[in-house]
């Protein structure tokens, strides 16, 4: 049987347009095999989620680098669990500082890639964690 | 330097060029940050084809190579001037006054999201972001607090602002009002580059060709009653940041440098009424040569354009004339003290390209927005370039070297290429529209991440001499409380002002908007009357509508 191909859906919540970082990793984990769906700036929790759901996606990754985070993250782990949908893996990047980054995988964020973390590490993390889950 | 035997010198170059060493195996591992490849020697033969008068000329000459100002750092140093605000217009007031009292006479305005993208502090998207990366402004109480005690015509002052530019330089101008200044006194600049956001920060509201009718208004306002006011700062900056080669950063920014001409122009204004008020921000990144050359390939480039293309006949419309930011991309997260020594590198070459003004970034802006401890480190740096090191004592101390040179001219070169592309898709505008640049400065930031994870490219602490124990930074945090502060403050002036005048206003604004009135009269009208931020954008989009950018 051929392996399921990961469907990851990328977003930037909030209202800042810094999306070098979302943009070379879209490119970077379609490289990897894996089917990427980026929906682009300004993004609410709602969107996202709504998204999430329509495009029966196995990881939701959001980028951050304006502050905005603390805010909109646990609104997106929120409404997935309002819709039953918490089995999508969240993973998150950008500038964060440190307790910020405590906080948010306490309330549920999967895993936060901070500035030099590698496509590879990143790809190499979903697919540890979509084979466990699999097992 | 002269070569007296020409015979004996092609020899031995030939002599040279045919050793064999273990380097000349491998030459393409030897380019710029950019992927430029660089020889291993220049020679007098890389720069034959030069002509002194013609390509370089003397400081404050065309085609200024060599500098716009006569006497450069030796009559006045560069303009040291750092990016600040935060938090409540109260608090970046303070800030102000302190920056003024500690001898600045220049000031910087960082705005936060919701300003930027034209929300008001209680609009539902605002929700998380107010006050957090720059100072709220939603109405003419918010600036009139943010300058106060700060007498406008005793200042300059710089506003990060682009797509609702026109309204924060009409709160400036209400606030000079109130002060008894009049507009012709006020100096400053706003930001105003939509182009580059359509590129690359992405901090765009209306589509672009309303947006350029905004601008063409704003230039031809400021020319009549603002005429010490640089309209708009031509940004490479954020076309560097989103991932961009220098020459990328360099042929885009001059790209929509030419856009703007040629719209004032198409609008029906003479050149030099408003192309001496346009003024440049380039970034400065780590590869020190390629960074020299840039700024000294971009003052050629423009004066020629302007004089031969656009044909400017006052001088001032040929200098071009920047500001420059160390490379924020640059910085690391690891050992992030490091990010010290690369911000000073970079200063450097800003300073050795002949900026006029410079922002140095603080070691821990990758993390949160600066500690003051950073801050002062970051403005120490310039300072000891300026006073310590010797560099400003003569002006344009690397022209006629063989490497500089010769880089300085294939950047110009490597920058027509990307003019006729332009061009050939049918201008700034179609380029924007069928996605050209957006792809370019993609594939770039693309190549880069590649190179680091082949390490192709290396990065301290990042993909090469990394260490396991990160020593804890110390971070600057925003309160939240003050974003239910002034979302509160905004619902209060709307419960308050004189709505009647506010919605007249509004409507003059729309009906100037959908006709061929300048706008910038309605806007200043508009602000006065105490329309918000939020309001006076939302009548616009009205008119105007939204721009999208398509999906990928």
């Amino acid at each position: 049987m051929a392996e399921k191909i990961i469907r990851v859906l990328l977003a930037k919540p909030g209202l800042d347009g810094h999306d070098r970082g979302v943009r070379v990793i879209a490119k970077g984990l379609r490289d990897a095999g894996m089917e990427v769906i980026y929906l682009g700036l300004h993004q609410t929790p709602e969107d996202i989620v709504e998204a999430a759901i329509q495009e029966d996606v196995d990881v939701i990754g959001l980028s951050s680098l304006a502050g905005a985070h603390m805010t909109i993250f646990p609104k997106v782990i929120e409404l997935l669990k309002e819709k039953n949908a918490e089995d999508i893996l969240i993973v998150g990047g950008g500038i964060i500082p440190e307790d910020d980054l405590k906080s948010l995988e306490d309330q549920g964020v999967d895993k936060l890639f901070l500035p030099g973390t590698t496509i590879t590490e990143i790809a190499e993390f979903i697919r540890s964690k979509m084979d466990s889950r699999a097992a | 330097m002269k070569i007296r035997d020409k015979k004996l010198f092609e020899e031995e170059k030939r002599k040279y060029d045919n050793k064999e060493t273990p380097s000349r195996k491998t030459p393409e591992k030897f380019s710029t940050v950019s992927s430029e490849p660089i020889k291993e020697l220049y020679t007098p033969k890389d720069i034959e084809h030069l002509e002194y008068m013609k390509d370089l000329g003397f400081p404050g000459e065309y085609p200024y190579t060599r500098g716009v100002q006569t006497d450069m750092y030796r009559g006045r140093t560069w303009t040291m001037r750092q990016f600040a605000g935060f938090g409540t217009a109260e608090e970046s007031n303070q800030r102000y006054k302190y920056l003024l009292q500690g001898g600045g006479t220049g000031l910087s305005v960082a705005f936060d999201m919701p300003t930027i993208m034209g929300y008001d502090s209680d609009h539902p998207r605002s929700l998380g972001e107010v006050g957090r990366c720059g100072v709220a402004i939603d109405s003419l109480e918010d600036m009139v607090v943010l300058f106060d005690g700060i007498p406008l015509d005793k200042v300059s002052t710089s506003m990060t602002i682009n797509g609702p530019a026109v309204i924060l330089w009409a709160l400036y101008i209400a606030v000079g009002e109130r002060q008894g200044i009049s507009s012709e006194k006020l100096r400053g600049t706003i930001q105003n580059d939509i182009l580059k956001e359509y590129h690359a920060q992405k901090s765009f509201i209306f589509p672009p060709v309303q947006s350029m009718r905004i601008i063409t208004d704003i230039m031809e306002f400021a020319a009549d009653h603002v005429p010490k006011w640089n309209t708009i700062s031509i940004s490479g900056y954020h076309i560097r940041e989103a991932g961009s080669t220098a020459v990328q950063e360099l042929a885009f920014t001059l790209a929509d440098g030419f856009a703007y001409v040629e719209a004032g122009i198409a609008a029906g204004m003479d050149v030099d009424k408003f192309a001496p008020r346009l003024s440049f921000f380039f970034n400065s990144h780590n590869d020190f040569f390629e960074e020299i050359a840039k700024y000294r390939a971009a003052r050629r480039i423009w004066a020629r354009r302007m004089k031969e293309k656009y044909g400017a006949k006052n001088p001032r419309s040929w200098l071009l004339r920047f500001h420059t930011q160390t490379a924020g991309c640059s910085l690391t997260a690891q050992q992030p003290e490091n990010n010290i020594i690369r911000t000073a590198y970079q200063a450097l070459a800003a300073v050795l390209g002949g900026t006029q003004s410079l922002h140095t970034n603080s070691m821990d802006e990758v993390l949160a927005l600066p500690t003051e401890k950073a801050v002062t480190i970051a403005l120490r740096t310039q300072q000891i370039i300026a006073n310590e090191t010797g560099v400003a004592n003569t002006i344009d101390p690397l022209a006629g070297s063989y490497f500089v040179e010769s880089l300085t001219d294939t950047m110009e070169r490597r920058a027509e290429e990307y003019f006729r592309k332009i061009d050939d898709s049918g201008g700034m505008l179609a380029a924007i529209d069928n996605g050209f640049i957006r792809r370019e400065i993609e594939s770039s930031a693309y190549r880069y991440q590649r190179q680091l994870e082949k390490k192709e490219k290396i990065v301290v602490g990042v993909n090469e001499y990394r260490t396991n124990d990160e020593p804890d930074l110390e971070i600057l945090k925003v309160d939240s409380e003050l974003e239910r502060k002034q979302a509160a403050r905004v619902k209060k002036l709307r419960e308050e002002r004189d709505n009647g005048a506010v919605r007249k206003a509004l409507k003059e604004l729309n009906d100037a908007a959908r006709g061929n009135d300048n706008i910038v009269p309605r806007v200043l009208n508009a602000v006065k009357a105490l329309c918000t931020e939020g309001e006076i954008i939302g009548e616009l989009k009205k008119v105007f509508g939204e721009y999208r950018e398509p999906a990928i």
